[in-house]
């Protein structure tokens, strides 16, 4: 994810300053099962997610934490009935909704029944630029289709649209065709995002992984547009993980800006956080978000700089990049204690080369859908 | 598609995009424009321009311009050099549309 905010002083080291946003995974079940999905590779079961007056209290919750904003992600929200209720509730207490969906559930009743309720802003993702692909990608045939017919849809309404257009071997060489597609949409911005590795995105690293002159040709074709772009639509756009020199500033830093409420109600300082052994997760049942938030011990585990190793401890970019993404160092460099290796300072960057030739070279390689 | 300015002009009537607002934090004691997943925190100045200039009961940019000009009793040409920077900022971040 990524994200342009100011971070909001603390007061104390004590009292750690405010998040910005909660992300609130209503649910795992999807009916695309696009091999990249940033889920995890075990995936909650529709009878273990929380239930509506639940969320409603967690909404309540996010609001008394301080934070400003709430995005209803997955899985697909649109699958929980309650969407409506849940988004009414979080206007009610004061926070902005943000709806993150693949948007083949959605039509324009609901999408109406939504405004309604205070709904602000939808992002949709698209697979590619064109049907062929985006459906085989989606596994879900007619789905593009439907996700440009909503994407109209919500601009009509006059939501803020972002389309989320996710890049990886087979549709990055079309990167134009997907701005293009944006703009024609009346979209307001577009995330360019290059496949992040993680959760089925890693297990299908080798069916995904773009070439260097796929890479070089995507990066020059986005950058000689940008000045184009500028007052027409916003384009956040990053460099992919294991192409850059530097590593991304993970979630605005671990436990800086985002909670993440999973389906079952764990609470967790970012979507791929499980994966790191020897967490202590809590629940939304155990404490208040503001008490998570405050001393979690997963939230203060990586929070600010006094974790960091070298060379992170003594670079002047730490408060930048915070060290970089805990999640891609324990999948890279074996430990979530390391310097993220995407960094061409970290020992072990020369390995993420390694694996990315290897990977990126592995042509015809099937990838594995997500689960349902 | 339709060509676009590099900046903003005065002759230009600017109002907020889709799903953006003007929002009070009382927690943060700070004013700021909140969008889809982001948000703006605006100082003094930059309050004081995004309301007398952003919005559909304002008659374009230069009107605001010349409410500002009254209001810091500043010469004109300063306040709308400075004005018409942060305005196109603003459009070029997507919180303002013409």
């Amino acid at each position: 994810m990524s994200c342009a905010l100011p971070a909001f002083a603390a007061a104390s080291n004590a009292e750690p300053a405010p998040p910005f946003a909660v992300l609130m995974e209503l649910t795992h079940r999807c009916p695309l099962r696009c091999p990249y999905c940033s889920n995890p590779v075990a995936l909650d079961p529709a009878s273990a997610e929380l239930d509506t007056a639940t969320w409603k209290r967690v909404l309540d919750e996010a609001a008394d934490v301080g934070a400003l904003q709430v995005h209803f992600s997955g899985g697909e929200p649109c699958v929980r009935k309650d969407l409506e209720e849940l988004v009414a509730h979080a206007t009610e207490v004061g926070l902005y909704s943000n709806l993150i969906t693949s948007a083949v559930l959605l039509d324009q009743p609901r999408l109406e029944r939504l405004q309604k309720a205070g709904l602000q802003h939808v992002q949709i993702s698209l697979q590619d630029a064109e049907s062929a692909g985006a459906d085989r990608v989606g596994g879900f045939k007619g789905g593009h289709a439907k996700k440009l017919e909503v994407a109209r849809a919500v601009v009509r309404q006059g939501l803020a649209l972002t389309i989320n257009a996710v890049l990886h071997r087979h549709n990055i060489d079309r990167v134009n065709d997907v701005i293009d597609l944006a703009m024609d949409l009346g979209a307001g911005r577009i995330e360019i995002a290059n496949v992040q590795y993680y959760g089925w995105a890693l297990a299908n690293r080798a069916a995904l992984m773009p070439s260097r002159d796929q890479l070089l040709a995507m990066d020059a074709a986005v950058r000689a547009r940008l000045p184009e772009l500028a007052g027409r639509i916003v384009v956040d756009y990053v460099v992919p993980d294991y192409y850059a020199r530097r590593p991304k500033s993970c979630m605005g830093g671990w436990a800086r800006r985002f909670m993440n409420v999973t389906p079952r109600g764990r609470v967790l300082p970012c979507h791929a956080a499980e994966t790191i052994p020897g967490m202590q997760f809590e629940t939304v049942h155990d404490r208040s978000l503001s008490d998570i938030w405050r001393d979690g011990p997963a939230f203060t585990r990586y929070r600010g700089t006094d974790w960091m190793p070298e060379p992170c401890q003594s670079c002047d970019r730490k408060e930048e990049d915070w060290g970089g993404c805990r999640c891609q160092a324990l999948a890279l460099a074996g430990s979530a204690d390391a310097t993220d290796p995407v960094c061409e300072l970290s020992p072990a960057h020369a390995d993420v080369a390694v694996l990315r030739d290897r990977d990126a070279a592995a042509l015809g390689t099937d990838w594995t859908y997500r689960g349902a | 598609m339709n060509a676009i300015a590099p900046h903003v002009a005065e002759t230009d009537r600017l109002r907020l995009a889709p799903g953006v607002m003007l929002r009070n934090d009382r927690r943060r004691d700070q004013w700021m424009l909140m969008g889809p997943e982001r948000l703006l925190v605006l100082d003094e100045m930059a309050l004081a321009i995004v309301r007398a200039c952003v919005g559909p009961e304002i008659a374009d940019v230069a009107a605001g311009i010349d409410r500002l000009t009254v209001e810091y009793d500043a010469p004109r040409t300063e306040v709308a050099a400075d004005v018409l920077e942060m305005l196109t900022d603003l459009r070029n971040k997507g919180y303002v549309v013409t």
